[in-house]
């Protein structure tokens, strides 16, 4: 009688063990994202931005720096076509990073942004952006990426200079892994 | 007092301290105790916050400890002391609740005003973005061109003791951070591979740096000179190897040192042309070798077995050239501790330890690679 | 049905019993113990001279790695989890824990946990060389392929914890003896219970951690690689989530033990029973909230960084609590300092000293000077080795008398603590002096300015390595003979472990004693 009162509560607390694993792997990453967007941590500057554009700001004028550095391997010349540019908040800004694959091989790449002050992430907008898929260049390639902004006219009063930094992440064997899986999927399924 | 304290342990006939004595005779202040007060305002600060809270807890410790040693000393069963049995009192619990949270709240505003002024990054005069490298650091002056590593200059033969060590002994860089005095100098703080930290205690800056994201921070330093400090952040084999210098120099010797930085990497393009002898390339590229490459592939070319490949009797090295130069410039597909060389050395001194690589450790290809061949790959396509 | 053990070897591999259980941890805990210090002494010769004498950088982060999860997950969650087993049914009366067979699970699958653990030395690449706390991407995409059998021990080391974290909450929760309320258990149960309670809340994300890991590293997934939209600060996020509580799982089982311990020798009760249990329960609430004080330099919003200031300070307040009990408990008794009350002595000493370093690591733009510095090093072995290790240590000089039938030798035991005690302070103290002038933690080598306090540190860590072969020395002796002790061994003690024969019998409580 007791020992089944001891499987009681065994299964009890294995049940909480259980749901405690599924909330770190299933739950803390969405929250954790979710979180980053709403405060800017680590500048992350949510996906693309659809709402209509307010009033422009014409009396204030923010300074948009952008810098772009490479991770580890990664042997694309990947830089700014401008360094800065000065943006009404609510105006609608077009500028573009010039991106070149000087291997010889075809390669796959993705950049991530970052933007400092943190707390200036929620109110920088990309209507456009060669961030949101991954890019493709053959070897010897070159393009012009492009970007569209909008700095919002809510941007707290203080921050007059916003950084958004690219850094550009070599995914070929990533996606290509990702394929492999995907066909021997389909294969199975076939 | 310190030298009393010294002497204690400095048995005779034993030569323990040695490290220490020399580190005396070449002027390096011994038997530090405190943090610094730093170049900074920030620095004060933090170093004012510092003692404050440590006088605290010097207080508060002095109280607790006292109570205690004096009934340890007072309430003994040896001295036939008869114990009290009183236990619980609510007034005292209390009390011993409330007065602590009034403390803590006392040590928080001043701790929340530091904060604020070290998050106010607005405002500043330049920009420089730091990005860490395992186990080196790459400074750019955004705005202009010059972008510069800086890597331990302490030789290996000092490190190994096999020669006396110099005074800044691994907290010394091949090429410092030059930076004006009495200017806003903002930080933007990213790695390239894994995590870092930028610490310099005398500007009491430091911040994790981040792959793929930006940190940013900020100094502003009173008093020219020389600050040293290291990388905070465990980043692999060589963490303890990647100091930080910072040159504080007057503004007008700043402007100087920037127009003479970004003509000598004009001047280095220009050497691109050049053709050298093998001679000239061998003894280039074993400084470059030890400098960028000794880490990993030790100096003797071998390698660490199932880490490091050796470079003595390699496929690479001793293969077709093409493959060579693109291990080097682009660094390994499959092993991302092989980086690309490419953006982080002149085509000369691509060139120089490329040559050395072939014909050092016995490889003996005789083959010749100029900067110009370096130049001519990268821009194949 | 009361029989003796199984002869030889089988009684240990299959016993139920859960005095032999806890035996087993104790050794199997001391045995780690003496490992991750060995690995501690190659890391204090290295740091002896400036320069590299003795290994390789390579190695010296291997061996980091490996004294921090052996010293963490092998000596001291095994050691109170081997005190947990042979007291808390002692302590409630109770005939055995409530899951016997699974006691025994939990138990041997440690051995091979730790097994794995340690072949990862020599394998092609050498040992995990990330640090206790894996950071990724230094553990993910830059580790050495041994990282695979890493996480495999560590997903074994969590399921032994949860197993006896289950365990003994159904011990305490089912098998009291009639009368033993809640308020009127031992508070070495209390904290048991508590600490239990965060094992299975937070051992199960150490797992998530290292499985996210082992699906990055594997399987394609990028949950800390920010190349395919991942993080490597959610990994920090979610492994202080585990750390910190985890901080808190090695210490609150120590307060249960010097909270009985200095009673007994103060020969006065403790002074706030009920205030110490709910300040137990609020350090315990508090550490699911206070993770990211380990990552004030990581760049977060100021509002975060406030955030987690304010809340790490506020854990100064049930600390303080119990330390102020403590000292009011031995206010007015009538004191004798055998071995046990020395330790335990100690404990509220240094642990108050680690507790102020904890608080100025709380204030978030002063830990700007002191994160990853020997400060940290200095504080977090303030407070385990004389949290952790002094009170296991005085807890066993404590009972074992009761588990042997045997005093063990109190001077013996004397030269033992203040040989660990002298060892102790002459190692971590100076470590907070470099730390200050700004030494970081991790590194091989240093700069000459360290030179004079690493040397001391490294003399103090030898006395404290030898100061435990005097224990394990006493301690064979107890269980081999010595004079005999009385079923009380103390004056007056309180608690029902007192009201059995000495030695224990091997079952203890079959009828359910009578609690007053």
């Amino acid at each position: 009688m007791r020992l089944s009162e001891n499987a009681k509560i065994a299964t009890r607390l294995l049940a909480l063990a259980a749901s405690m694993l599924v909330f770190a792997i299933f739950v803390m990453p969405p929250l954790y994202d979710a979180f980053c967007e709403i405060t800017g941590l680590n500048g992350k500057t949510g996906s693309k931005y659809e709402a209509v554009p307010a009033a422009v700001d014409s009396d204030r004028l923010v300074t948009v720096q952008f810098v772009a550095s490479n991770n580890e391997n990664m042997p694309w010349q990947f830089r700014p076509s401008v360094v800065s540019v000065k943006v009404h908040p609510g105006e609608v800004m077009d500028t573009v990073f010039m991106a070149a694959n000087p291997t010889d091989r075809d390669m796959v790449g993705q950049a991530i942004p970052s933007l400092v002050p943190f707390k200036a992430a929620a109110y920088f907008h990309k209507t456009e952006c060669f961030c949101f898929n991954q890019q493709i260049l053959k070897a010897g390639e070159s393009a012009e990426l492009p970007l569209r902004f909008i700095v919002d006219p809510d941007l707290p009063p203080g921050v007059n200079t916003i950084t958004l930094s690219y850094t550009l992440f070599d995914v070929t064997e990533r996606v290509s892994a990702n394929l492999d899986n995907k066909n021997t999927d389909s294969e199975r399924e076939g | 007092m310190l030298r009393g304290f010294n002497r204690l342990f400095a048995l005779p006939g034993t030569t323990v301290f040695a490290h220490s004595a020399l580190a005396e005779e070449q002027g390096v202040e011994r038997w530090g105790v405190n943090m610094t007060q730093g170049v900074t305002e920030v620095a004060q600060t933090t170093y004012n916050l510092h003692m404050l809270i440590f006088w605290i807890c010097v207080v508060i410790g002095v109280v607790v400890f006292g109570v205690m040693f004096y009934s340890m000393w007072r309430h003994r069963k040896s001295k036939g002391y008869k114990a009290a049995q009183f236990h619980e009192s609510t007034a005292v619990e209390l009390a011993w609740t409330i007065v602590p949270t009034i403390i803590l709240i006392l040590m928080a505003i001043p701790a929340t005003k530091t904060l604020y002024d070290i998050y106010d990054t607005q405002e500043a005069d330049l920009d420089i973005m730091i990005t860490g490298y395992q186990w080196k650091w790459k400074y750019d002056y955004l705005g202009s061109e010059v972008s510069f590593f800086s890597n331990l200059s302490t030789p290996r033969t000092q490190i190994d003791n096999q020669q006396p060590k110099s005074a800044n002994y691994l907290l010394e860089v091949d090429e410092p951070l030059v930076v004006p005095v009495g200017k806003k100098i903002r930080f933007l703080i990213t790695a390239n591979d894994v995590i870092h930290a930028w610490w310099v205690p005398e500007l009491a800056v430091k911040k994790d740096a981040i792959p793929g994201f930006i940190n940013e921070s900020w100094t502003r330093i009173d008093e020219p000179g020389l600050y040293r400090g290291q990388c905070a952040e465990l980043c692999g084999k060589d963490h303890g190897f990647m100091p930080i210098v910072v040159k504080a120099v007057p503004q007008a010797e700043y402007d100087s040192w920037l127009g003479e930085r970004a003509e000598s990497t004009a001047k280095m393009k220009a050497l691109t042309e050049k053709t050298f002898t093998f001679d000239e390339l061998f003894a280039q590229g074993e400084k470059v070798y030890n400098r960028a490459c000794a880490a990993c592939h030790q100096p003797n070319g071998q390698g660490v077995p199932g880490v490091f490949p050796a470079i003595a009797g390699s496929k690479v090295a001793m293969g077709p050239l093409d493959a060579h130069l693109s291990m080097v410039i682009h660094g390994s597909p499959n092993n991302p501790a092989m980086q690309a060389f490419g953006p982080q050395l002149s085509e000369v001194d691509l060139a120089a330890v490329i040559t050395y690589q072939r014909n050092a450790f016995g490889n003996d290809m005789g083959d010749t690679v100029q900067p110009i061949d370096i130049l001519n790959f990268k821009n194949k396509q | 049905m009361a029989h003796g053990p199984q002869p030889g070897f089988k009684r240990w591999l299959y016993t139920t019993n859960h005095k032999d259980i806890g035996s087993m941890y104790l050794w199997f805990s001391f045995a780690m113990f003496l490992l991750g210090g060995c690995m501690a002494l190659v890391i204090r010769a290295e740091l002896f001279e400036p320069g590299l004498q003795i290994v390789q950088p390579e190695f010296f982060n291997q061996m980091t790695t490996m004294h921090g999860l052996i010293m963490v997950f092998g000596a001291v969650m095994p050691a109170f989890v081997g005190l947990a087993n042979w007291m808390i049914p002692m302590m409630i009366g109770a005939p055995d824990m409530a899951l016997p067979r699974m006691n025994n699970w939990s138990f041997w699958i440690l051995p091979f946990a730790f097994a794995m653990l340690v072949s990862t030395l020599f394998m092609e690449g050498g040992a995990p060389n990330f640090g206790w706390t894996f950071y990724a991407p230094l553990s993910t995409e830059y580790a050495p392929p041994s990282v695979t059998f890493f996480i495999f021990s560590i997903h074994i080391m969590g399921a032994s914890s949860i197993m006896g974290a289950i365990n003994i909450i159904a011990t305490i929760l089912n098998m009291r003896a009639p009368g033993m309320t809640l308020m009127k258990m031992p508070l070495f149960v209390w904290t048991w219970l508590i600490t239990a309670y965060l094992l299975i809340a937070v051992m199960p994300v150490l797992a998530g951690v290292v499985t996210m890991m082992l699906m990055d590293i594997h399987f394609g997934t990028s949950f800390f690689s920010a190349a395919g939209g991942g993080d490597p600060v959610l990994f920090q996020h979610v492994f202080w989530f585990f750390g910190h509580p985890e901080v808190y799982i090695m210490i609150l089982p120590a307060f249960g033990i010097v909270s009985a311990i200095i009673p007994t020798f103060a020969r006065k009760p403790l002074f706030g029973y009920s205030s110490m249990v709910y300040a137990t329960a609020s350090i315990a609430f508090l550490s699911f909230i206070v993770w990211a004080h380990h990552m004030f330099t990581v760049g977060m919003p100021i509002a975060g960084e406030l955030f987690f200031m304010y809340a790490t300070m506020l854990i100064a307040v049930p600390t303080g609590v119990k330390v102020f009990n403590w000292v009011t408990t031995m206010f007015r008794g009538a004191m004798s300092f055998e071995t046990p009350m020395l330790f335990s002595i100690a404990f509220v000493i240094l642990f108050t000293i680690g507790g102020f370093s904890g608080l100025m690591l709380a204030i978030a733009p002063a830990d700007f000077q002191y994160h990853d510095t020997y400060f940290v090093v200095a504080h977090f072995h303030y407070v385990l080795v004389p949290g952790a290790i002094f009170s296991i240590t005085a807890g066993v000089y404590y009972w074992l008398p009761k588990w042997t039938g045997n005093m063990y030798n109190e001077s013996m035991g004397k030269v033992h603590f203040w040989l660990a005690f002298i060892g102790l302070n002459v190692t971590f103290f100076p470590m907070h002096f470099v730390g200050l002038a700004g030494m970081p933690r991790r590194i091989p080598d240093y700069a000459l300015q360290f030179a004079d306090f690493n040397q001391i540190a490294s003399v103090g860590a030898f006395l404290f390595g030898a100061a435990q072969i005097v224990f394990l020395f006493n301690v064979i002796r107890t269980v081999q003979g010595g004079s005999k002790a009385s079923d009380e061994v103390w004056d007056n003690p309180e608690g029902l472990e007192w009201t059995v024969p000495s030695p224990a019998p091997y079952h203890t409580f079959s009828t359910p004693p009578a609690v007053r």
